[in-house]
C-alpha cells in the first residue's frame, strides 16, 4: 500500500508510475509479446503449402476420413477461433505431434532441450569468463594493442558465420590435433551408462561419479561450447569495454585516483561495481543469443539438442515440431530480454 | 594538374557560390575524413573487390561454375589448372566463387531495400500520427524485435519454401524492426519543426508531408544502420544457404557450398573452407566500411 502513496503524502501517485502499475504494464507486454509470437507461429503454420489433414490421415485416407479429421482438427472453425484453440493448447504445453517422430512435440522438446541448455550455458560462461576480464583491460588501457585486440576479436566475432568456424574447429581440433572428440554429445562405448538426473551430462555423470564419462562427455562439449563462447565473448567484451569507459571518465574516478588509491581499486572496487547491474544484462541477452546461435552450431556438431530437432524436422516437413521449436526459443529468448530489463530496473538505482 | 587543384578549391572553398558547390564540397569533406580512416578504406576496397569479381565473373572464371567433372573431383587447389581446387562433382570451386558473389550480393541488395523501406513506412506513420497508431506500431515492432531472428526467418522459409526470393522474404520480415525505431525516432524530432508547422499550413496533407520532407530526413541515420546490418544479413543468408533454405543447388550461393562440403571436411578441408573465407571477407568489408561511415556520418555515436 505504501507504495501506492505518494511520498510527500498528497494525491496518490498515478497508476502507471507506481511499482504496482509498472508490473502490471510489464505483465502485459509479456502476455503481448508471447502472443504476438503465438500469432506468427499460427499464421506460419496456415501459410504452409502442406495439407495438414493430409500430413495426419496420409494420401491414401478415404475422404470421409478426410472429412472427420478435417472437423477433428477444428479446421472448419473460423480462423479466430481456431487461433483461440491454438492459445489454449500452448499454454496447456499441448505443440501437437510430430509427424517424424509420433510423439508429442513438448515431449520431444523435454528430451532434446537439456543438450541445448548444457552447450549453451558452458558457451555463455566460457565467453563472460574470458570477455569480461578482456573488455575491462581493453578500456583501461584504451588505444593499446590489447584494445586492439579485442576489437579485433570483435570485429572477426561479427563476420564469420559461425557454421563455419564450428566446422574449421572440427577440421583443426579433431582432425589434425585430435585435442577434442568428434561430432556427438558422447562416444558411442559410454551411452546409457549414466542415468539421467538433470539431462545434463556434465553434471549428471559427476553426480552419479562416473568421471570416464565425465571426460568422455567434457571432450565432446568443449569444441562447440567455445566456438559459441567465441560470439558472445565477442560482444561481452565490446559492451564491457564501452560500459567501462563510461565509468572511468566520471569524475568519481578522478577523485578515487586522486586520493591516491591504487589503480586495481579504482578500476575493480569503484568503477567495475558500478557496471556490474548492465553487465547482467548483457549476459542475459548474450545468453539468449547463443541459444539461437546454437542452432547451426548443433548441426555441425551433430549435437541432439533443440537446434538439430527444428531443422531436421524442418526438412521433415514436420511443421508442429518446427513451430513447437520456435514457440519455445522464442518465449526463452522474450523471457531473458524481459528478465534482464527487469534485473536492470529493479537493481540499479539510477534507472528509477 | 591545374585541373585538379582547381576542382580541389572549388570543393573546398570556404564560401561556396552555388547550392551545387556547397552540396559537392560537404561530400568531399565526408568523402576526406572517411579516407582518413584506414580501416574502413580497407573495408570499401574489398568490396570493391568483390562487386568487380561478381559483374566481371564470365570474364574471369577460368571454368564454367556448374560443369560437373566426376573424373576431376576434390582436386586440391592448384591442381590441374584449378586455382582453389574442385568440389565433390568437379566443379570449379575459383568459378563458382565468383558466381556466387553476385548471389550474395544480390541477396544484400535486396533486403537492404525492402527491410529499411518497411521499417521506414512503418516508424514513419507511427512517429507521425501518434497515440493508437503509434501504440499498436511499436508494440508490433517490439514483438518483432524479441524474436530470434534466425529462427524466425527459419520459420518463415519453412512456411513459404526454400529459395532465395523467399529468404530475402525472410530475412526482410526479420530485419526491418530496428529501422521502424530510428525512423519513428527521427519522425518525432521532425515532426514538430517550424518547416513542418509551415508545410501544414500551406495545405500539405500528411501523406505529402511525410514522403517528402521526413522520408528524406530520415534516410542518413537510416543508411549507416543498413550498412551496420549488412554483415548480420549476409551471415544469415549465408545461414539459410546453409540449412538448404536459400540458393538452392546447383546454384553456387556460398552457404550452400559449405553445407556441400561438409562431408568432405576432414580429407578435402578446401571444399568447405574456401566459400567460408568468402563469407568471411564480405561482412568483414562490410563491417569496417559500416564503422566507418558510422564515425563520418555520425560523429556524436564514433569514438569512444
Amino acid at each position: 500500500m505504501t507504495s501506492l502513496a505518494d511520498p510527500k503524502g498528497g494525491r496518490p501517485a498515478p497508476l502507471h508510475t507506481t511499482f504496482l502499475g509498472k508490473s502490471i504494464r510489464l505483465l502485459a507486454t509479456v502476455a503481448i509479446t508471447l502472443l504476438g509470437l503465438l500469432f506468427v507461429t499460427f499464421m506460419i503454420g496456415r501459410v504452409m503449402p502442406i495439407d495438414p489433414v493430409l500430413a495426419v490421415i496420409g494420401e491414401r485416407a478415404t475422404q470421409q476420413q478426410y472429412d472427420e479429421t478435417f472437423i477433428a482438427l477444428g479446421l472448419d472453425k473460423p480462423l479466430i477461433v481456431q487461433f483461440g484453440i491454438y492459445v489454449r493448447d500452448v499454454l496447456h504445453g499441448d505443440f501437437g505431434t510430430s509427424i517424424r517422430t509420433g510423439q508429442s512435440v513438448a515431449e520431444d522438446i523435454r528430451r532434446v532441450f537439456p543438450a541445448t541448455l548444457e552447450l549453451a550455458t558452458l558457451g555463455t560462461l566460457i565467453g563472460v569468463v574470458l570477455g569480461v576480464p578482456l573488455g575491462v583491460v581493453a578500456a583501461v588501457r584504451k588505444g593499446t594493442w590489447i584494445d586492439q585486440l579485442a576489437r579485433l576479436v570483435g570485429l572477426i566475432g561479427y563476420s564469420i558465420p559461425v557454421f563455419w568456424l564450428g566446422l574449421v574447429g572440427l577440421l583443426v581440433f579433431y582432425g589434425i590435433l585430435g585435442w577434442v572428440a568428434g561430432p556427438g554429445r558422447l562416444g558411442i562405448f559410454y551411452q546409457g551408462l549414466v542415468e539421467p538426473i538433470t539431462g545434463l551430462l556434465l553434471v549428471d555423470s559427476l553426480l552419479r561419479g562416473n568421471i570416464t564419462v565425465f571426460k568422455d562427455a567434457f571432450s565432446h562439449i568443449i569444441l562447440p561450447a567455445s566456438i559459441l563462447a567465441y560470439y558472445s565473448m565477442a560482444y561481452i567484451s565490446r559492451m564491457t569495454r564501452s560500459f567501462m569507459l563510461e565509468q572511468l571518465s566520471s569524475e568519481y574516478v578522478t577523485t578515487a585516483r586522486v586520493k591516491g588509491l591504487s589503480e586495481w581499486k579504482v578500476v575493480w572496487h569503484h568503477a567495475f561495481r558500478n557496471i556490474r547491474v548492465q553487465l547482467i544484462t548483457v549476459i542475459a541477452l548474450a545468453y539468449a543469443n547463443l541459444l539461437e546461435g546454437s542452432v547451426l552450431t548443433e548441426i555441425i556438431f551433430a549435437w541432439p539438442g533443440i537446434g538439430s530437432y527444428i531443422t531436421t524436422s524442418l526438412l521433415a516437413n514436420d511443421m508442429n515440431s518446427v513451430l513447437g521449436g520456435t514457440i519455445v526459443i522464442g518465449a526463452i529468448f522474450v523471457g531473458l530480454n524481459i528478465f534482464s530489463d527487469l534485473l536492470y530496473r529493479f537493481l540499479d538505482p539510477r534507472s528509477k | 594538374m591545374s585541373a585538379e587543384t582547381s576542382l580541389k578549391e572549388w570543393l573546398l572553398a570556404e564560401e561556396p557560390q552555388s547550392r551545387r558547390q556547397a552540396r559537392w564540397g560537404a561530400w568531399y569533406q565526408s568523402w576526406l575524413t572517411f579516407r582518413s580512416n584506414t580501416l574502413a578504406m580497407a573495408g570499401l576496397i574489398i568490396l570493391v573487390l568483390i562487386i568487380l569479381a561478381a559483374i566481371f565473373a564470365p570474364l574471369l572464371a577460368t571454368d564454367d561454375p556448374f560443369a560437373q567433372d566426376l573424373g576431376q573431383r576434390l582436386l586440391a587447389p592448384g591442381v590441374d589448372g584449378h586455382l582453389l581446387g574442385t568440389d565433390s562433382l568437379g566443379r570449379d570451386i575459383y568459378s563458382r566463387l565468383l558466381y556466387g558473389a553476385r548471389i550474395s550480393i544480390y541477396i544484400v541488395l535486396l533486403v537492404a531495400m525492402v527491410a529499411p523501406l518497411l521499417g521506414l513506412v512503418i516508424g514513419t506513420i507511427a512517429g507521425y500520427m501518434g497515440g493508437w497508431t503509434d501504440e499498436v506500431l511499436m508494440r508490433l515492432t517490439d514483438i518483432f524485435l524479441a524474436f530470434p531472428r534466425l529462427i524466425l526467418a527459419l520459420a518463415f522459409v519453412a512456411a513459404l519454401g526454400a529459395g532465395i526470393e523467399n529468404a530475402v522474404l525472410a530475412i526482410s520480415l526479420t530485419a526491418w524492426p530496428p529501422y521502424a525505431r530510428i525512423a519513428r525516432a527521427e519522425t518525432l524530432t521532425i515532426r514538430s519543426a517550424d518547416f513542418i508547422h509551415a508545410i501544414r499550413l500551406q495545405g500539405a496533407g500528411p501523406i505529402r508531408i511525410i514522403t517528402r520532407h521526413i522520408w528524406p530526413l530520415c534516410i542518413s541515420s537510416l543508411m549507416i544502420r543498413v550498412t551496420l546490418d549488412m554483415a548480420g544479413i549476409i551471415l544469415t543468408a549465408a545461414g539459410l544457404g546453409f540449412l538448404g533454405l536459400g540458393a538452392q543447388p546447383p546454384s553456387p550461393e556460398w552457404g550452400a557450398m559449405i553445407s556441400e562440403g561438409r562431408k568432405y571436411i576432414l580429407d578435402y578441408w578446401w571444399v568447405a573452407t574456401i566459400p567460408g573465407l568468402a563469407i568471411f571477407a564480405i561482412s568483414l568489408a562490410f563491417n569496417l566500411l559500416g564503422d566507418g561511415l558510422r564515425d563520418v556520418l555520425d560523429p556524436k555515436e564514433g569514438g569512444a
